[in-house]
């Protein structure tokens, strides 16, 4: 399984070396990574189905529980079929849509990590390498909403997307550590037999309150649901792939995930149906108002999502095997209405409902593709989406006092979608042709085939619902820890309440779509409201807090080096000063320091008059001069106290700081008195203060008593273990050679900024 | 500062100044010394034969941009570090000793070339923001 995952890295990676050369050439062999994928997962489905959990397990961090562990049972194996059916027919199906762009083998690489992220999201065990993948996706969702990249607004929607979902991910990180820190271990498959522990502890109400919040913005829930509709600045594929199918169910799979180990508590279930429940019909009640195929669809698969989170919450075997369903329901139908809108947009140049007319005379495969979806989308017999309509109902209507109000919200919202899928799915294809539309050309088949056999799906998946309950509804609903042997799926019930209550959404929603029509004075009224949404009053406090930060950061980076150099000096003297004052004992035993040589008493004295001639002589070079007096002195006490190592690299230094300062300041002009009187005053007593306290913590340090425990141990053990007599060099290459390493990295960084700074000239007229 | 006394004696200075430097690089896991001295020394040895003959003729003897030796140097500190943990599967960084002694380096270990790989960074960056300090001023 690992492999599986890192076969979509590898070929991203692959194509960020070869992508120039094969221009794209071959977008259409890419389609063999997710197929591939899916036929390795498929292999699956029968030993799954007989009930069977395969595992996979790496060590990675084992210190701290963090570890590669694969699991892959009924949920993660339809979200991995999932991931790679629907990643398959994207992939055949951008090779067209994108054909000749010139950024196609980057498109291709964006897409492919996101593919490996995702199924690596679905397969983890392991808390921490979920959160891992999840960021993955999040990132690389980032990088194809703006993969337009010259659209100002294409790169705005991808930075409100990746703020919202990266706060959600932060979120399930700290959620994670205290789950982790409560049950003792981030394995999920260790967490399922702990979920009444979990739920008397009192970190519970926080641990789901954090988790929520990486479920919630990832799958687009009321009140962070505004990114989604921004994402939708994307190129199609993308929005079907991300937006729509995988991505943002990633926070319903962690919902689902869940459910065993958080879940049956009244305050994961309350808050699931009140934010399902408000995310569904509100974004239900905005697909009437949009104009834009797009928009229509964002809104409608924000109101699914929020079904989705609505049944979860209800958490009944019902409900959850009618989440189940609608997840292939919602993934096959609403894939296929973007797919097709994608290629109107393609072929027709608009995707304004108002002017989209009679395009089955011209697009006459995409409009069966449409018609097919906008039936399931209905729940119209005998698409599987009847079926997912049934159970969504059953689950509802049977839930305790307060059925008849969720029941009377998921029928308004279904009615609403109904409408939607209609507008999307139907309109664009019925009625006359409008004369603008009649040059309009079929697309290649690599475009109009994807969408045709997922529409297909909706339909043999709902006459032969035999195909997916064993294999993949059931062992779903046995994966989160629910007993899920009665389930059996059929179009007919029988006459009963729920037929009556499918009868009357289909009658209203149709009404609805026939009485309504989309315009654009609907979509401008409902604009005013605009400022009262969530998404304007983040932007908001957005624009507030940028202007903080810039007035904050004009404060302190001022440009002038010695005030950068004063507040350091001034907050450690604050500080330091403070804790000195408060806590220190002032015990200085001064018998106990050792007697003044004659050697340490003539550097002492060299070093004074240096300093004195450092700061009153008229001349920069001989100020440098006398600074590196100074350093040399500090190099003699070294060797005086025996450390000749750190003498020696202080002589080198002291030298290549020297020629530095020349350097710098042999080609300003001979002296100018930069800073008045009361400067020079305020920044020696600065300087005298700093002085001070620093003397003042050493001596501090030298009265407390010494733990020699590590340098004792380094010393006993340079010969022994590494070979080497010289404790300093055997330190920095061998007991601690890890940090070496990243100091000589940093060391090169700043190389590189050094060089970058001096050399970049960004104006025209600087260059050389 | 182009006199003739520093011009003549950087010829002689600069390959002495270097095997010094090496010489301290190499005896720096017995007695003090070490890849960073080492390679502190050697930056001077470069900064002072571009003093007395010029920027361009010191870029000329060194072929290659200092620059170069930066990544060089981490590649070569790296795979010493990684090495234990591609070929003998032990942790990352642990130290490996050919058994025998050699004459004058002494223990030939996994260590000397990690030590090399700080010498060369250090080289590469000290050169680098020198050189380019010099350039610009």
């Amino acid at each position: 399984m690992l492999l599986a995952i890192l076969l979509g890295f590898a070929f991203s990676l692959f194509l960020v070396f070869t992508g120039k050369f094969f221009k794209g050439r071959i977008s259409i062999l890419a389609a063999g990574i997710p197929l591939a994928l899916f036929v390795y997962f498929a292999q699956f489905i029968g030993r799954i189905s007989d009930g069977e959990v395969i595992t996979q397990f790496h060590s990675w961090i084992p210190a701290f529980g963090v570890n590669l562990g694969f699991t892959l049972d009924g949920l993660s194996l339809l979200f991995s079929l999932m991931i790679t059916g629907i990643g398959f027919l994207v992939f055949v199906y951008t090779s067209a849509y994108l054909k000749g762009h010139k950024y196609l083998d980057r498109f291709y690489g964006y897409l492919s990590m996101f593919m490996a992220a995702m199924l690596g999201l679905v397969l983890s065990d392991n808390l921490i390498s979920l959160f891992v993948f999840w960021e993955l996706t999040s990132i690389s969702s980032f990088f194809l909403i703006g993969f337009n990249n010259t659209s100002r607004k294409s790169r705005k929607s991808a930075l409100i997307a990746l703020a919202i979902t990266g706060i959600g991910g932060l979120s399930l990180l700290v959620g994670s550590i205290f789950l982790g820190s409560v049950t003792g271990t981030y394995s999920i498959a260790e967490m399922l037999t702990m979920n009444p522990e979990i739920a008397s502890n009192p970190y519970y109400i926080l641990i789901v309150a954090l988790i929520f919040g990486a479920a919630f913005t990832k799958s687009a829930q009321f009140p962070f649901h505004f990114w989604l509709p921004g994402a939708m600045k994307a190129p199609t594929p993308v929005s079907t792939y991300l937006h729509s199918a995988t991505m943002v169910k990633a926070g319903i799979y962690l919902l689902m995930r869940l459910t065993p180990v958080l879940g049956d508590h009244e305050f994961w279930n309350t808050t699931l149906i009140i934010v399902g429940a408000i995310t569904m019909v509100y974004s239900a009640i905005h697909t009437l108002f949009r104009t834009d195929l797009k928009g229509i669809l964002a809104y409608s698969t924000i109101s699914a999502l929020g079904i989705l989170v609505f049944l979860i919450g209800q958490g009944t075997v019902d409900a959850l095997t009618a989440a189940a369903v609608f997840i292939i329901v919602h993934a096959l139908y609403k894939a296929t209405l973007f797919l097709i809108t994608g290629i109107i947009d393609y072929q027709a140049g608009t995707r304004d409902t108002t002017v989209l007319r009679g395009l089955r005379k011209v697009l006459f495969p995409v409009a069966i593709a449409g018609f097919l979806a906008a039936l399931s989308s209905a729940g119209i017999p005998p698409t599987i989406g009847f079926i997912g309509k049934e159970l969504t109902y059953e689950s509802t209507f049977h839930f305790g006092n307060m059925a008849i109000l969720l029941t009377g919200l998921i029928v308004i919202t279904k009615i609403l979608l109904l409408y939607a899928g209609f507008v999307a799915g139907i309109k664009p294809f019925t009625g006359t042709l409008p004369e603008r539309f009649e040059n309009t050309k079929m697309p290649s088949f690599l475009m109009w085939l994807p969408p045709v056999i997922l529409a297909l799906g909706c339909i043999v998946f709902g006459i032969f619902p035999g195909l997916i309950e064993g294999s993949l509804v059931k062992p779903m609903v046995s994966s989160m820890g629910l007993d899920g042997k009665e389930i059996h799926l059929k179009l007919f019930h029988g006459f009963n309440v729920i037929l009556l209550l499918s009868v009357i959404t289909i009658a209203l929603g149709t009404v609805l779509y026939f009485t309504l029509k989309p315009t654009k004075k609907l979509e401008a009224w409902v604009a005013k409201f605009e400022k009262f949404s969530p998404q304007t009053i983040i932007s908001n406090s957005w624009a507030f807090f940028f202007k903080f930060s810039n007035g904050w950061t004009n404060l302190f980076q001022n440009g002038y080096l010695r005030n950068y150099v004063a507040t350091i000096m001034v907050f450690t003297i604050a500080l330091t000063g403070y804790s000195l004052f408060t806590t220190a004992n002032y015990a200085v035993d001064f018998n106990s320091f050792s007697t003044v040589t004659f050697y340490e008493a003539a550097t002492s004295i060299v070093m004074l008059v240096a300093i004195g001639y450092t700061v009153f002589t008229r001349s920069r070079l001989a100020a440098v001069a006398s600074m590196g007096i100074i350093g040399y002195s500090i190099c003699i006490l070294f060797v005086i106290y025996s450390a000749p190592d750190l003498a020696m690299t202080q002589f080198s230094i002291d030298t290549l700081t020297v020629i530095l300062f020349v350097l710098v300041l042999y080609k300003l002009p001979k002296y100018l008195k930069l800073s008045d009187y009361k400067m020079r005053i305020r920044d020696g007593v600065l300087s005298l203060a700093f002085g001070t306290i620093i003397t003042l913590l050493i001596l501090e340090v030298l009265a407390e008593p010494v733990n020699k425990e590590v340098s004792d141990y380094y010393a006993a053990n340079a010969y022994i273990l590494a070979h080497g007599k010289n404790v300093v060099n055997v330190i920095l290459v061998d007991f601690r050679g890890s940090d070496t390493m990243i100091e000589i990295s940093v060391l090169a960084i700043a190389a590189i900024g050094v060089f970058a700074l001096l050399k970049l000239r960004l104006k025209k007229s600087d260059q050389r | 500062m182009k006199t003739i006394i520093l011009r003549t004696a950087s010829t002689y200075l600069l390959p002495l100044l270097l095997m010094f430097s090496i010489f301290i690089l190499l005896r720096g896991h017995y007695s003090p010394g070490g890849g960073f001295v080492g390679g502190l020394i050697a930056s001077i040895a470069f900064v002072l034969h571009s003093f007395a003959r010029g920027l361009d003729n010191t870029k000329e003897l060194l072929k290659i941009h200092p620059g170069f030796l930066m990544p060089i140097g981490l590649a070569l500190a790296f795979l010493a570090g990684v090495t234990p943990v591609l070929f003998f599967d032990l942790p990352f960084m642990t130290g490996l000793w050919y058994p025998d002694h050699l004459p004058v380096i002494g223990s030939l270990g996994s260590a000397l070339f990690f030590d090399l790989g700080v010498y060369l960074v250090v080289v590469g960056v000290t050169l680098t923001i020198i050189f380019t300090i010099t350039e610009s001023a």
